[in-house]
């Protein structure tokens, strides 16, 4: 087991890592900026190093200074979390190269899987269908050309892309090269990559994801879908476990598919394949591979009863796949909602500032997973998530109940937050039968407009 | 208000080049002068609150933090985390010392990170007035190395 894991992010996961750590008995190294210096996660990790100021780019994605604090530190481990550097295959080789453990799949595996466009051919040479789309375009008129074959409407995606970033939907053929520059644009910003490859937009699908696991020692398991249809603008806004939309036939051929391909590729450690499921729940399609744990693992981690942190960080120290994860056995039904500073009725800006105020929910199957504090203050710098609130509970019905009664009792004062909005949510009806599709969102905002 | 307080706004006087600071609040007054001037000092000891127990100990102890001040001049901060040193190898005379003058684009110092040795130049001309990292100690972004006026 390693001696000192460094923890490459911020945030909640940041202190989820640091947590797992702790129980592991494995000392933790924070790493942050100037403007985190008061995160929960600085202040309970063994050691901190501030690595630069506010600004992401010279501070979380600043590899040399990373590289540097584990120096200084003794770490023999990084783990990436999410966002960041979690999937830059650079950062995982150059780990390997210092003999620091990236705790996360191969660098060879995360360029293969983690490029949009290889990891499309990937799955499908491996028996996963795979929605109908193209190669990397060289340029928008190329792109153009190929999108009419394709047939609109088309999803212009950044290959680099992830969490949302860097994709366009394009309805209209004379809107396809505006769309197509933006999406390029944003994809150089937030990743430093630009290119782009297009994808048939399959209307009004479900996001299910599949939770994986790979280890050094030939296991390889799912542990079950996610559904993750609630989304506003490709980010996600309430995820839960399981699908209600699956049969436990579809979950089967999309849990088989999902096993088959990280065996084939020999893929080690945690992570997450997305499908879109169509309407009927008849069929699914490949969408991408996320190398990486996701922000939404807690709902997995309450119904299979496991901790992906812990897997991780063990999986990556050579060790099996625990005895009580290979032999998983759901229970219950698991809600999350993430906790924005946000506005939700002013269009969604953004809301930094000082929180004056935080009492978080609990009680029976009620977990908050945050960095936050009374008297913290959220910079406004980076990510806007605050706090993920996870419910647990025996069926559905009671944990859309429980969820209800949980935000209705967060109470978040001094800033904005998201919560009014997911309340309107998980009381509606399409919520409450589990009817809703990846564009329920703007239908909702839409009619809400009006 | 305790000392904690008192010196940082001693330090930020000195910062930003203030000579006097005055605050009145409901129940006391607090007026730091720079320089030498004993009659001030004594009605500034009367000025403080002398009830609670924990700052009778403070006057006595603002006198001398009001008559020296505490920092001076600009500090030089790490632009990376790694390990610092003062010389460019161990036998090798140290690159500066408290008292020297540097100019612009001069080498202070060393940062060593992932087997590399970085050499760090200074951003401005002045004369070294203290070296405040350790020789051979860890730094972190942000970290004080040299202050110079």
């Amino acid at each position: 087991m390693f001696k000192r894991v460094l923890v490459a992010n911020r945030g909640e996961i940041a202190l989820r890592t640091i947590r797992a750590c702790r129980e592991l008995e494995v000392e933790s190294v924070a790493v942050y900026s100037e403007a985190d210096v008061d995160s929960m996660h600085v202040q309970l990790a063994d050691q901190a190093v501030c690595i630069g100021p506010a600004s992401s780019k010279e501070s979380y994605l600043k590899m040399d200074r990373i590289f540097a604090a584990a120096e200084i530190t003794g770490a023999d481990a990084i783990h990436p979390g999410y966002g960041f550097l979690a999937e830059n295959s650079r950062f995982a080789e150059i780990c390997e190269s210092s003999c620091i453990t990236f705790i996360g799949p191969s660098a060879k595996i995360i360029s293969l899987m983690g490029d949009k466009a290889t990891a499309r051919a990937t799955a499908l040479a491996n028996g996963v269908p795979v929605t109908p789309g193209s190669e990397i375009m060289p340029d928008a008129e190329t792109a153009f050309e190929q999108a009419k074959e394709i047939g609109f409407p088309v999803m212009i995606k950044a290959t680099a892309g992830g969490g949302g970033r860097g994709m366009r939907p394009c309805f209209k053929a004379e809107d396809f090269i505006a769309l197509f520059q933006a999406a390029s644009s944003e994809a150089i910003v937030c990743f430093g990559n630009g290119s782009c490859y297009l994808e048939k937009l399959v209307l009004n699908p479900h996001h299910v994801e599949f939770q994986v696991l790979g280890d050094s020692h030939g296991n390889f398991c799912h542990l079950g879908e996610r559904d993750c249809s609630m989304q506003r603008r490709n980010q996600k806004v309430i995820e839960e476990c399981p699908s209600p939309l699956l049969t436990p036939e579809l979950r089967a051929r999309m849990g088989a598919a999902s096993v088959n391909l990280i065996r084939n590729i020999n893929y080690q450690n945690a992570g997450t394949i997305e499908y879109l499921v169509d309407d009927t729940g008849g069929n699914f399609y490949f969408m991408e591979m996320n190398t990486r744990i996701q922000v939404e693992h807690p709902v997995t981690e309450e119904v299979m009863g496991c901790d992906l942190i812990k897997e991780q960080i063990r999986i990556a120290a050579g060790q099996p796949i625990s005895r009580h994860v290979l032999e998983v056995s759901p229970r219950g039904h698991s809600i999350e909602c993430r906790i924005n500073a946000e506005d939700p009725y002013n269009n969604f800006a953004s809301s930094p500032g000082t929180i004056e105020l935080w009492y978080a929910p609990g009680g029976k199957g009620v977990r908050v997973d945050t960095h936050v504090y009374s008297g913290y203050t959220v910079p406004p710098h980076y990510d806007s998530m605050i706090a993920k609130l996870i419910v647990t509970a025996a069926t559905r019905e009671l944990a859309v109940a429980r969820m209800k009664r949980a935000l209705g009792e967060f109470t978040i004062r001094g800033i904005k937050t998201s919560i009014p909005f997911q309340l309107e949510i998980i009381s509606h009806p399409d919520f409450i039968r589990g009817t809703y599709d990846i564009g329920w969102v703007a239908r909702f905002l839409d009619e809400h407009a009006k | 208000m305790d000392l904690q307080e008192i010196r940082r706004i001693v330090e930020l006087m000195n910062e930003h080049g203030l000579t006097l600071f005055d605050l009145t609040k409901k129940d006391f007054h607090l007026k730091l002068k720079k320089g030498p001037d004993v009659d001030e000092l004594r009605s500034l000891l009367a000025s403080l609150p002398s009830a609670p127990a924990a700052t009778t100990t403070a006057p006595a102890a603002v006198a001398p933090a009001v008559a020296t001040p505490a920092v001076e001049g600009s500090e030089i901060t790490s632009p990376m985390v790694g390990t610092f040193y003062l010389k460019i190898a161990p036998d090798a005379p140290p690159l500066v010392e408290v008292g020297a003058t540097v100019s612009i684009g001069q080498t202070i110092c060393i940062i060593e990170a992932m087997k590399v040795m970085n050499e760090i130049k200074a951003e401005q001309a002045g004369t070294i007035t203290s070296i405040v990292a350790e020789d051979g100690s860890p730094v972190q972004y942000g970290d004080v190395l040299f202050r110079l006026k």
